[in-house]
């Protein structure tokens, strides 16, 4: 309520002032810089590990498998995103998945055989994945019950789940790995079979294009509806190009890893596609399975938490709990849903996760807990509170799983890697903080 | 006053909060009328605000009633005094500091699309809107209020309470962390909003601004009301009076005088 004696009543719809320093320029685009540093410092990441290795690094198998890796761990990121914004923590997940990939794998190997539902019947994938969502779904919203509602710190909540969700794993199977899942099943795993194929890449990449123009299109002509300012003209068009840029570069790398020579061969026998030709068969592989998992597990948890009331609300109480509360929003309901949410992908991160396996073992998702929160952390969410972004923990994911794989690539052992990471960690939060308080605290 | 015999827009009766041994709120009945502005006044710790938090619906009582145009109404939380066309602005304010002013003023009660989805067009039109006059020349519709200044920040807050169409207003000391042009403005905005009809409760320690709005003034002291009486009535030295000494006017000793003239 500044000066409000003599100032002109303006309608409150003016431009920014026209800067032109490059400051100013860059502020016009509206790209969210932060995200786009990720991206950059992801960018050097992989190129440094690729001069490093003299080129072998950036291939498109090892990317392809590198993408694989960081899926499980990214999805359940997204998720996490939203326990820490809104104050809490889950560290039951690794534990989570671990249960869920067994009871997949039993599902399938003893408990759906001895309903009468055998290796025939064609949709055993879907049953399997509803009663793996269900009890994700059910584990989460006990956990979230007990933190909302009888207000036990979920440090200690999600900490019991750690241990008591593992040990009931040891018993559902008796300590014994469980292996042999249904074909299609496996498929959510990735691999050269479980991956969308040339063709239907190419599409998505295009659809994908087709998407970002239409957004951008859409969110001009909703701005000139209500007469807010404009994004410039050339801002736009360089944002649509370069997305679409991107996203058919990516669509061609991906396309760029081709069927192994003897997988090929194999098919081609069995499916009776005739000789090989002269250079032997070169079949794209495409998007894996997991990585349009990831895709879409994205954008479905970007809308739930910038586009739905669900996801202001998680905001609004990890910001300020008191205003939440005297704001009337149902704060403990709102808890209990991020534990449902978290379960839910603790399901999805399993289904990637046995099927890779093509079982289960005991020790399926250890340590996830540790690399979530760590992907979630990197990716700019704050414990604070109020602050994290979910495509920022998508990358973060990518990011630490580029450490590690490139690590690996040029011989790191394991211990090693696991010094890279943790010192990582504390960088990119202490850089993050440093930044933070030098913008203002904003 | 003939205010006095039409029914009250709202009626606070025998009213008791406690915390565990701390008496915050004993045997309050307090009313308040349409168009009218009462100030609350009191030393800290007094129960205004434990006060206005009950009928705001963020604090239960253990006792007592409340009646809206007569009508007995149960306020469990927030949304239920809400529901009753009751609005506070708490002395922090309480936004959350992570998100715009649009999502800040529809908190809560946000305009969605058919689909139920957030609709931060319309929401950020009408935040416009009221903002515009209330403080037309804020721009910074995108920025988390975090980065607001503090008369902004109550320009937000206040936005909030008016833009829903308040009947009973809560102002807890809308002017404690404001400057002088700040405060003339927030001054003008009451008297407006009384003339609008809506029935104000203003708290506040400022007892110019509490002699300037209010049509009647209730003092507060260790949990009870000491009295409620009309301003034409009485001087700020009585007010300050009762506000130290928890006495009316005449009830006051020589001896209390002394210890007035001691703290003042």
């Amino acid at each position: 309520m500044t000066n409000v004696a003599d100032a002109q009543p303006v309608s409150g719809q003016v431009e920014p002032p026209a800067r032109t320093s490059i400051r100013g320029l860059v502020a016009q685009t509206e790209v969210d810089l932060r995200l786009f540093g990720m991206l950059l410092a992801l960018g050097a990441i992989l190129l440094t590990f690729n001069v490093l290795s003299g080129g072998k690094f950036f291939q498109p198998t090892n990317m392809v498998t590198l993408a694989v890796q960081a899926a499980g761990i990214a999805v359940i990121a997204t998720g996490m995103v939203l326990v820490i914004v809104s104050r809490n923590i889950d560290l039951s997940v690794g534990s989570l998945v671990g249960l869920i990939a067994m009871t997949y794998a039993l599902l399938m190997t003893d408990w759906l055989p001895a309903l009468g539902i055998g290796a025939d019947f064609p949709f055993r994938w879907v049953i399997a994945l509803a009663v793996g969502g269900a009890l994700g779904a059910a584990v989460g919203a006990l956990q979230g019950f007990i933190i909302a509602y009888i207000g036990v710190p979920s440090f200690i909540v999600t900490l019991g789940g750690l241990l008591s969700i593992r040990g009931v794993v040891w018993y559902l199977s008796s300590g014994a790995a469980v292996s042999g899942l249904d074909p299609t099943f496996q498929l959510v795993g990735g691999g050269a079979q479980g991956s969308l194929g040339g063709t239907l890449t190419w599409a998505l990449g295009i659809v994908g294009c087709l998407a970002v123009i239409a957004l951008m299109i859409n969110g001009r002509r909703q701005r000139r509806r209500f007469g807010f300012p404009l994004r410039p003209m050339w801002a736009e068009i360089l944002i649509g190009a370069v997305g679409c840029i991107a996203i058919l570069g990516v669509a061609a790398f991906a396309n760029a890893n081709l069927w192994p020579e003897g997988l090929a061969n194999r098919v081609a026998g069995e499916q009776g596609w005739g000789a090989a030709p002269e250079s032997g068969w070169k079949i794209p592989t495409g998007f894996p399975y997991p990585i349009i998992l990831l895709l879409g597990v994205t954008l479905v948890m970007t809308w739930l938490a910038t586009r739905r009331r669900f996801g202001r609300y998680v905001y609004a109480y990890g910001g300020n709990p008191d205003a939440a509360e005297l704001a009337g929003i149902n704060t403990r309901w709102t808890i209990l849903k991020t534990y449902v949410v978290m379960g839910i992908l603790c399901a999805l991160a399993a289904a990637i996760a046995s099927a890779r396996l093509n079982g289960a073992t005991l020790d399926v998702g250890q340590s996830y807990e540790l690399y979530v929160i760590a992907a979630a952390v990197v990716g700019g969410t704050s414990f604070a509170g109020g602050i994290g972004s979910i495509p920022g923990a998508v990358l973060g994911a990518f990011v630490m799983q580029s450490l590690a794989y490139g690590l690996s690539f040029m011989g790191v052992n394991s211990p090693g890697q696991n010094v890279v990471a943790g010192i990582v960690l504390i960088l990119a939060v202490g850089f993050d903080t440093f930044n933070r308080r030098r913008g203002g605290g904003r | 006053m003939t205010v006095a015999e039409r029914t009250p827009l709202v009626e606070m009766r025998d009213i008791n909060v406690a915390f565990g041994g701390v008496h915050a709120v004993r045997d309050v009945t307090i009313d308040l009328h349409a168009g009218e502005v009462i100030g609350l006044v009191g030393g800290n710790g007094a129960g205004k605000s434990t006060l206005m938090r009950v009928l705001a619906g963020a604090q239960a009582s253990d006792t007592g009633q409340i009646l809206i145009d007569g009508q007995a109404v149960d306020i469990r939380n927030p949304r239920d005094a809400k529901a009753h066309k009751i609005e506070t602005i708490y002395q922090t304010l309480a936004l959350a500091d992570n998100i715009d002013a649009p999502g800040n003023l529809f908190l809560g009660r946000e305009k969605t699309t058919r689909l139920g989805s957030l609709d931060d067009s319309t929401m950020e039109a009408e935040t416009r809107k009221v903002m515009g006059r209330l403080n037309p020349n804020f721009t910074r519709f995108r920025m988390p209020v975090k980065s607001l200044s503090g008369g902004q920040r109550q320009a937000v807050a206040i936005a909030r309470a008016v833009y829903f169409n308040a009947r009973i207003l809560i102002m807890d000391e809308p002017t404690a962390a404001l400057g002088p042009m700040e405060t003339a403005q927030v001054r003008n905005l009451v008297r407006q909003l009384k003339d609008e009809g809506i029935g104000i409760f203003l708290i506040s320690h400022d007892i110019h601004d509490v002699f300037d709005l209010s049509d009647r003034i209730s003092v507060m002291y260790h949990g009870r009301i000491v009295d409620t009486v009309a301003r034409d009535n009485v001087t700020p030295d009585d007010v300050l009076g009762m506000i130290i000494l928890g006495k009316k006017p005449d009830e006051v000793t020589e001896k209390d005088k002394a210890v007035i003239e001691l703290r003042g």
